[in-house]
C-alpha cells in the first residue's frame, strides 16, 4: 500500500518551472530518500507533500489526504505526520523537557516524553535550556519534536548537516530504529553515504523531474556496472575495468604466486553514479 | 484513538508557555513592564503643574501611560517578536503540527493580557505612592476601566499579529514598528495635553485606537468635570467603543487571512 502517491506534480514560480511533472510512490514502512542538487525541485516537492506549499497541477495523496486541504481535516492529518525542518532556532528560553512535553500536548496519541528524550540521546540535557545546546543536540531536539506525536510518516530534511561523523552514526541508528518501529520516512539529504546507509529506495530529481527511482545498490545500473580492479605492480599502481573481476583477480593471484599486492576491487560509489546522472550541470543555485 | 485537543485548550497551554518564555527573558521583562513606570517617574517629576482645577499633569499622564501600555505590550511587542519567531523557523515548525492558528493567537492574547495587568498594577501603585494619584471610587468608572482594558488589549493583540506581516525580517521589525508607536503617542495626547496639539494632529490621531484609549482612561482617572475640557466636550464613550471594535475586527481579519508562518 502506498503511503504517498504523487502524479504529474507541477509547480512554477513565475517563469521558473521548479517542478515539471513528478511522479512518486512511497510504500508504508520504507525509508525513501529524495536526492538532487540545489534548485532541482527537491524542496518544492517535499514542501508540497508537507502541506506548506500549494501545487499548480497534478494529484498528491499523503496518507490518503490532499495536503493542501485546510481546516479540521488538516489537523487530523497533521496529527499523523511528523516534520523535521532544515533549520529551526527558537529563542531557546525553554528546557528540552519543557519543549518536548509542550509539543506532545498537540497530538491525540503522543509518545511518552521520557522515552522520546531517551531515544534521541538527550537524557543528560533534558533540563538544559535550548539556547545552551550544541548544534547536534539541537538537531536531536528537532527530531524529538518530529516524532513526539507518534507519526505514521516522518519527513526528515537534511537531518545531519553539521554533525560530526560519530554523531551521524548514532543518528542513523536512531532513524533505523524508527523504521523498525513501523514509521515511514521521507529523507532528503546531500550526503550520498547517508542515503546509502539508510534508504530502502532513492529517487534522483533534477530540473524538476524524477530521473530514476531505485535501490541505492542498483541506481544507475550500479550493480551491473564494470568493477575496477587495482593492484601494485612493482613501483606503479595498475588498474583495469572488468565485467569479470573475479576471473581477473584469480589470474593476478597466480601471476603473483598468491597474494596480490595492495589489491582493491571496487564498483562505482553511489556518489559517482549520482554525479554522472545529474551530469554536473547543476552548479547554479536557485 | 483519542481526540485531538481542542483549539481553546491548546490556546491556554500556549498562553502558559508564552508567559514562561517571556518571564525568562529578563531584558524584555524589565523593558516591557518597568519602562512605562520609569517614564511616569520622569514626567511626573518634571511637570508638576496642574492642568485644570484638581487635575495634575501626573494624573493626566498616568491615564495616557496606561493607554499606551496597551499599545506597547500588545501591538508593539507582537509586531516585533512575531517576525523574529518567523525568522527563527519557530512558526513554520508550529505550522507543521496539528496545533491550529487560533491556539497560537489565543496564547499571544493571554500573554498580552497578563503582562498588561501586571503593568497596570505597577503604574497605579507607583502613581498612588509617589504622585498622589487618586483611584476612582465610583463603581461605574471601574466598569469602564475593565472593558477598556479588555477591549484595548484584544484590539492591540489582534493589530500586533496583523501588523507582524509587514516587517520583512525580524531584525528590521523594530525599526518599522517603534516609530509608528512613538509618533502615535505624541499625536494621541500621551506626552502632551491633547487639546493643546494642533488640530491636524488631533484629526490624524482620531483615526487610530490610541487616542480613544487615552481619552477613555482619562474618563476613568480624571474627575467628570474634566470632560468639558476634551475636544468634543465629552468623554465620547460610545464612539470609543465603536472605533475600538472596528479596529479589532480589522486586526482579526488580517490576522486570520494573511498571517505568515514562513519567510517566503
Amino acid at each position: 500500500m502506498s503511503l504517498i502517491e504523487v502524479k504529474g506534480l507541477k509547480k512554477s514560480y513565475g517563469d521558473v518551472h521548479a517542478v515539471r511533472g513528478v511522479d512518486l510512490e512511497i510504500a508504508q514502512g520504507e525509508i525513501f530518500s529524495l536526492l538532487g542538487p540545489n534548485g532541482a525541485g527537491k524542496t518544492t516537492t517535499v514542501e508540497i507533500l508537507e502541506g506548506f506549499r500549494t501545487r499548480d497541477s497534478g494529484t498528491v495523496s499523503v496518507l490518503g489526504f490532499d495536503p493542501q486541504t485546510r481546516g479540521h481535516q488538516s489537523r487530523e492529518w497533521r496529527n499523523r505526520i511528523g516534520i523535521v525542518l532544515q533549520s529551526s532556532a527558537d529563542a531557546g528560553d525553554l528546557t528540552v523537557v519543557e519543549t518536548i512535553d509542550h509539543f506532545s500536548g498537540y497530538y491525540s496519541n503522543p509518545r511518552n516524553v521520557d522515552e522520546v528524550i531517551h531515544s534521541v540521546g538527550l537524557v543528560e540535557k533534558e533540563d538544559a535550556l535550548i539556547r545552551n545546546l550544541s548544534g547536534g543536540q539541537r538537531r536531536r531536539l528537532d527530531v524529538a519534536l518530529g516524532i513526539i506525536g507518534n507519526p505514521e510518516l516522518l519527513f526528515l530534511d537534511e537531518p545531519t548537516t553539521g554533525f560530526d561523523p560519530e554523531a551521524r552514526r548514532s543518528f542513523w541508528a536512531l532513524i533505523q530504529s524508527l523504521r523498525s518501529g513501523g514509521t515511514t520516512i521521507l529523507l532528503t539529504t546531500h550526503y550520498l553515504d547517508e542515503a546509502e546507509a539508510l534508504a530502502d529506495r532513492v529517487a534522483v530529481i533534477n530540473h524538476g523531474v524524477i530521473i530514476e527511482v531505485s535501490t541505492p545498490g542498483e541506481l544507475g545500473g550500479r550493480a551491473t556496472s564494470q568493477a575496477t580492479v587495482a593492484w601494485r605492480d612493482g613501483s606503479e599502481i595498475k588498474s583495469e575495468r572488468s565485467d569479470n573481476p573475479t576471473e581477473l583477480v584469480a589470474k593476478l593471484s597466480s601471476q603473483f604466486g598468491g597474494e596480490v599486492p595492495e589489491l582493491i576491487v571496487s564498483r562505482p560509489s553511489l556518489e559517482d553514479i549520482y554525479l554522472e546522472m545529474i551530469g554536473g550541470t547543476n552548479e547554479s543555485d536557485s | 484513538m483519542n481526540q485531538i485537543p481542542s483549539a481553546l485548550s491548546l490556546g491556554i497551554r500556549r498562553g502558559g508557555l508564552e508567559i514562561r518564555q517571556f518571564a525568562r527573558q529578563r531584558e524584555s521583562v524589565v523593558f516591557t513592564l518597568l519602562f512605562p513606570v520609569i517614564l511616569l517617574a520622569i514626567f511626573g517629576s518634571v511637570f508638576k503643574n496642574t492642568i485644570a482645577p484638581g487635575v495634575t499633569f501626573s494624573q493626566y499622564f498616568l491615564a495616557g501611560m496606561i493607554a499606551s501600555g496597551l499599545v506597547n505590550t500588545g501591538f508593539q511587542a507582537l509586531a516585533i517578536t512575531i517576525p523574529l519567531e518567523r525568522d527563527f523557523g519557530a512558526l513554520k515548525r508550529l505550522r507543521g503540527t496539528p496545533m491550529p492558528a487560533s491556539s497560537y493567537f489565543i496564547g499571544k492574547a493571554i500573554l498580552i493580557f497578563v503582562s498588561m495587568v501586571i503593568q497596570i498594577l505597577l503604574l497605579l501603585g507607583f502613581g498612588i505612592l509617589f504622585f498622589g494619584v487618586d483611584l476612582p471610587t465610583d463603581i461605574s468608572k471601574w466598569i469602564t476601566f475593565t472593558w477598556l482594558v479588555l477591549l484595548g488589549s484584544a484590539c492591540s493583540t489582534a493589530l500586533g499579529i496583523a501588523f507582524s506581516i509587514v516587517p520583512k525580517s525580524g531584525r528590521g521589525a523594530s525599526a518599522v514598528v517603534s516609530p509608528i508607536v512613538i509618533i502615535l503617542q505624541f499625536f494621541s495626547g500621551v506626552f502632551f495635553v491633547f487639546t493643546q496639539l494642533p488640530s491636524w494632529m488631533q484629526q490624524v490621531a482620531a483615526i487610530f485606537p490610541l487616542k480613544w484609549l487615552t481619552q477613555g482612561m482619562r474618563s476613568v482617572f480624571l474627575p467628570d468635570s474634566f470632560a468639558s475640557q476634551e475636544v468634543a466636550k465629552s468623554w465620547e464613550t460610545g464612539r470609543t467603543v465603536a472605533i475600538l471594535v472596528v479596529w479589532l475586527v480589522i486586526g482579526v481579519f488580517f490576522s486570520v487571512r494573511k498571517f505568515k508562518w514562513d519567510r517566503d
